[in-house]
């Protein structure tokens, strides 16, 4: 019991810091949202190309944009010593990451599923996608934070933490990519996307089930 | 397995097979190099240009390989805290990168006059760019970190992590995009390929194998005579202090 209330109290005390400096959270929206603008003036504003183009250039840009706030989920406890505390806390140390994971996916990733109805709007995508796209996103950025959690334990104090952190995670970030973009793809083209969104679930409990033992296993590694 | 956690144990053992290696690596590759570029017939539609099949399937086999042996030893290492198995992963690592560059490469050259093409999406084409981003990040994670076990800690739970990884990503890119032909040997109704076409592919197989074990040899011999020597170096710099002290 006194385990998932101190879960409870780490969701609770990540939350307050991401409400306290709202500005981290909104610039990986604000990322997410300018990038997007760059695609009509790169490959010009074409409606058909730009339909054809758009859900897979949301998810890839949701990627990117998970993939830069990654280095907040652990990189401050790290430095000021709450990671130390809770490595030694008695609470399992697996709990409190999956806490961490949950707290960061509130802050970042539920912005982005949020935010994909306009992007959707702005690509000119079909009216369905305005339920695909937020829904698909919202069963697959959770096993993004979960992955990207394990690159971020393990890249804590190396010399050079975010680049790095493409080449481990990306690769990883890969399946969720295919699955997300297949099922948005699958009902604006009508070929159905009902199979991919089962699929982008159970890729969110198969990491729900790893990550949390991976990511703990890579932070005991800092008390070492 | 314990008993060659003794690196000179495993030294000695390493002294006594790594000239047999060499010397069938020495004598096999001339042969796996005239049954295939000679003695092997040309294929009846792709003409001489299959005989790159004989250096680009082993390479494949042996990125796989060797990512698959990786692994192993990431979870042996990581499990015991072998000194040993961290070394022979590390070791391996470069080869199979290597492996995986000679498969692409190989491929894409193949590619050229089969496909019209140098590169095409397809599914085993991107799953091996994507096993070949692994090997990099793996190298990349070992060196990271200013205390290198500490580097060989995390890149064993990275090892691991891309070994649990490695089949939903295979899986995922087969739905996503398939023109590679099927596999034509490791099947159960026996190998749809001639038999002279075979017998050369398995000889370059084994000649692929020795040079691996060669080389990994080497290499795991090398790393374990530099942690020595700075060891060595550690021990020297404390017996200078305390003299001075």
């Amino acid at each position: 019991m006194s385990a998932i209330r101190a879960a409870g109290a780490v969701v609770a005390r990540d939350l307050r810091l991401a409400f306290r400096r709202p500005g981290e959270s909104l610039l990986a929206v604000a990322f997410f949202a300018l990038a997007l603008a760059l695609f009509p003036l790169g490959v010009g504003p074409t409606p058909a190309l730009l339909v054809r183009i758009g859900a897979g250039v949301i998810w890839v840009l949701a990627l990117f944009a998970l993939l830069l706030s990654l280095e907040r989920l652990y990189q401050a406890d790290f430095e000021d010593g709450t990671l130390e505390l809770m490595l030694l806390a008695p609470a399992p140390l697996e709990l409190l990451v999956a806490a961490k994971c949950l707290a960061h996916w509130l802050s970042s990733g539920l912005l982005l599923v949020l935010m994909s109805p306009v992007l959707a709007l702005l690509m000119g995508l079909p009216g369905e996608a305005l339920w695909v796209l937020p829904a698909a996103l919202a069963l697959g950025t959770p096993t993004l934070t979960l992955i990207g959690s394990i690159g971020a334990a393990l890249l804590l104090g190396s010399r050079r933490g975010a680049t790095l952190a493409a080449l481990l995670v990306l690769p990883l970030f890969i399946p969720v990519l295919i699955f997300g973009v297949g099922a948005v793809d699958g009902y604006l083209f009508g070929l159905g996307g009902r199979g991919q969104l089962l699929m982008l679930g159970a890729l969110f409990l198969f990491a729900l089930a790893i990550a949390p033992f991976a990511t703990a296993a890579a932070l005991r590694l800092c008390g070492e | 397995m314990q008993g060659y956690a003794n690196p000179l144990a495993f030294r000695r053992l390493a002294d006594r097979v790594l000239p047999w290696t060499l010397a069938g690596l020495a004598a096999l590759l001339p042969v796996g190099l005239y049954l295939a570029l000679v003695q092997a017939p040309p294929d009846y539609q792709q003409g001489d240009a299959a005989r790159i099949m004989y250096v680009h399937v082993p390479a494949a086999w042996m990125a796989l390989f060797t990512y698959t042996l990786l692994a192993l030893l990431s979870a042996v290492a990581w499990i015991w805290r072998h000194l040993l198995a961290e070394v022979a992963a590390r070791a391996a690592a470069p080869i199979g990168a290597a492996f995986t560059a000679v498969a692409l490469l190989s491929g894409s050259i193949w590619g050229k006059p089969m496909w019209g093409t140098w590169w095409v999406w397809d599914a085993r084409l991107t799953s091996v760019l994507i096993l070949f981003f692994l090997y990099l990040g793996y190298m990349a994670l070992h060196d990271a970190f200013e205390d290198p076990a500490r580097g060989a800690r995390a890149a064993s739970i990275l090892a691991l992590v891309g070994a649990v990884n490695l089949p939903i990503i295979k899986f995922s890119v087969d739905w996503w995009n398939t023109l590679h032909q099927p596999a034509s040997i490791m099947r159960l109704d026996g190998p749809t390929i001639a038999p002279s076409m075979l017998w050369p592919l398995f000889v370059m197989l084994l000649v692929f194998k020795l040079l691996f074990v060669s080389v990994w040899l080497l290499r795991i011999r090398a790393h374990l005579a530099e942690r020595r020597l700075q060891g060595l170096r550690a021990m020297g710099a404390r017996g200078v202090a305390a003299t001075a002290g």
